[in-house]
């Protein structure tokens, strides 16, 4: 009974759910975006457990004073002072995410910046991914070498200014070969998903029981 | 004007409406008679999405039959993953190193199909890792998927015979934040230095900070994603790389029963159905044009807009 129950649920509220996507009458319309709230209660619910396993993490690290242990308490004081600063916020103006309260001002000038911060670095990831693909070792190597350069060269102004057709070059790389490659990327992705759905309503897979 | 949809999405059902033409002139407005009440009701079938059910209905008749063929015995082919017979090397060589093994689901959530794959293989790699006693760490994005992810990594070490190994910490939730995520991760791999990185689920902007600082730490790296544009950007910084609907093809592909692979063969076969319906649409654009260029003929252009207004009413 512990594998077949959530195999039956799993089958009824797929079966809905593809039913009420091409039967828009109530009860069945909408039936999709109430699962969805649903979904969101819980996982909103799921989000003590995150933070219960988050300060058990630090705290243990802490403790056997594991390399960078001193960031942890940098962690959970952070924890706890966006936590203190949301809830004073939401007591002085009703809501956290005034413009004026100490939540969006921590949000604005220290959240942020770090966000900034970390998408950045992926400027020099690419310099360093970029150099190793585009090695001409082989031939196929060779081909986006030369397919790249053409795109780079071809969104910059200076592309235009050595030949006036590298940009038209570039777009036809993009409009054509690319995005042929990606559709057909993405039929593949699309039919396996709707297979791999069919396979979880019908109770072939399994995994997601354990 | 004969008729008009109104798809306002403000719409009412049951409530009175009443439509009129206003056109304005060069000396002020001009307005038709009103026409109605009328009100909308709700139907009982989106006939605008009669393609879809169209594709549902021949997939699964498809997966279907060739499931009923695998129990009937036929041996139904497979072609090698490169990427899925990996995991047991990088296991084994990160046991040899004596260094942990990270696994991401990225930024995935549970209701997504990815993530249900991607528990498949993590199923795996988790036996594996409890096979070899070799450490496991999953750090977190979404709570939910961590409760997932450590009840499958205890049933698999149940499973090899080693609950003793299992410990919850080692699957920590980190923040529900990309780039803290990002930076999460990083942090960890930069610490443990893992021998084996495996990128298994939705990547945004972080997959290529996240796979260049595993190719830094000199982890052998398995990713896999359905996110077209991140494809490029792991099959440059990793050593494997599963594209696409692969992901989808891993629990078929590590659990070989007759059922699964028959549905794998469906969807095969409903992606020949398709290539051959692009081949001959593409034939009959192609000819529409010629035909109306030199014999003045329309036919064919009139069915192949048919055919692409049928495609585009979702």
């Amino acid at each position: 009974m512990k594998r077949e129950i959530p195999i039956v649920i799993t089958f009824l509220t797929g079966v809905l759910c593809v039913v009420a996507f091409f039967v828009p009458h109530p009860p069945l319309g909408g039936l999709q975006q109430r699962f969805l709230i649903w979904y969101a209660i819980v996982a909103g619910f799921t989000m003590i457990l995150g933070l219960d396993s988050l300060v058990k993490y630090n705290i243990k690290k802490i403790r056997q004073r594991k390399q960078g242990w001193q960031y942890s308490y940098v962690l959970l004081f952070g924890l706890v002072l966006i936590l203190v600063t949301g809830f004073q916020s939401w007591f002085e103006y009703n809501t956290p995410f005034e413009l004026r309260s100490s939540f969006m001002y921590t949000y604005i000038h220290i959240i942020v910046p770090l966000q900034a911060t970390m998408f950045a670095l992926l400027a020099f990831f690419i310099s360093s991914a970029a150099y190793r693909a585009f090695r001409a070792r082989t031939f196929e190597a060779t081909l986006l070498l030369i397919a790249a350069a053409i795109v780079m060269l071809g969104r910059v102004p200076i592309g235009k200014m050595i030949w006036d057709k590298i940009p038209v070059l570039s777009d036809w790389l993009l409009n054509i070969p690319q995005l042929a490659a990606k559709r057909g990327i993405q039929i593949g992705v699309y039919l396996g998903g709707v297979v791999m759905s069919l396979r979880i309503i019908l109770g072939i897979e399994r995994t997601y029981l354990t | 004007m004969t008729n008009f949809e109104d798809n306002s999405a403000d719409i009412r059902d049951g409530e009175e409406y009443f439509y009129l033409v206003k056109v304005q002139t060069t000396s002020g407005f001009d307005e038709s008679p009103k026409v109605g009440p009328v009100r909308s009701t709700a139907q009982w079938f989106n006939r605008h999405r009669m393609n879809v059910l169209v594709i549902t209905l021949l997939v699964s008749i498809l997966v279907i039959y060739y499931i009923r063929r695998a129990h009937a015995g036929d041996k139904l082919f497979v072609r090698k993953i490169a990427g899925l017979d990996a995991i047991d090397d990088a296991v084994g060589r990160s046991t040899e190193m004596g260094r942990p093994i990270l696994y991401s689901f990225g930024l995935s959530y549970l209701n997504e199909v990815w993530t249900i794959a991607s528990l498949s293989i993590l199923h795996r790699v988790a036996q594996k890792c409890a096979e070899y006693s070799t450490r496991l760490l999953i750090p977190q994005y979404d709570p939910l998927v961590m409760s997932a992810a450590q009840e499958t990594v205890k049933q698999a070490y149940m499973e090899t015979g080693r609950p003793d190994l299992y410990d919850e910490r080692d699957i920590p939730f980190l923040t529900a934040d990309q780039f803290g995520y990002a930076a999460g991760v990083d942090g960890m791999m930069m610490r443990e230095k893992p021998g084996a990185v495996f990128w298994q689920g939705y990547f945004y902007a972080e997959s290529l900070i996240l796979a260049e600082t595993g190719h830094s730490v000199g982890a052998i790296q398995i990713a896999g994603t359905t996110s077209v544009e991140q494809v490029p950007f792991f099959v440059v910084a990793c050593d494997y790389t599963l594209i696409g609907e692969e992901m989808y093809a891993a629990s078929c592909y590590l659990r070989p029963e007759p059922q699964m692979l028959g549905s794998l063969k469906g969807e095969d076969f409903t992606k020949a159905i398709i290539l051959i319906f692009l081949i001959l649409s593409t034939a009959l654009g192609t000819l529409g044009v010629l035909l109306k260029h030199f014999l003045n003929v329309d036919v064919l252009n009139i069915l192949f807009g048919n055919i692409v207004q049928w495609l585009n009413t979702f």
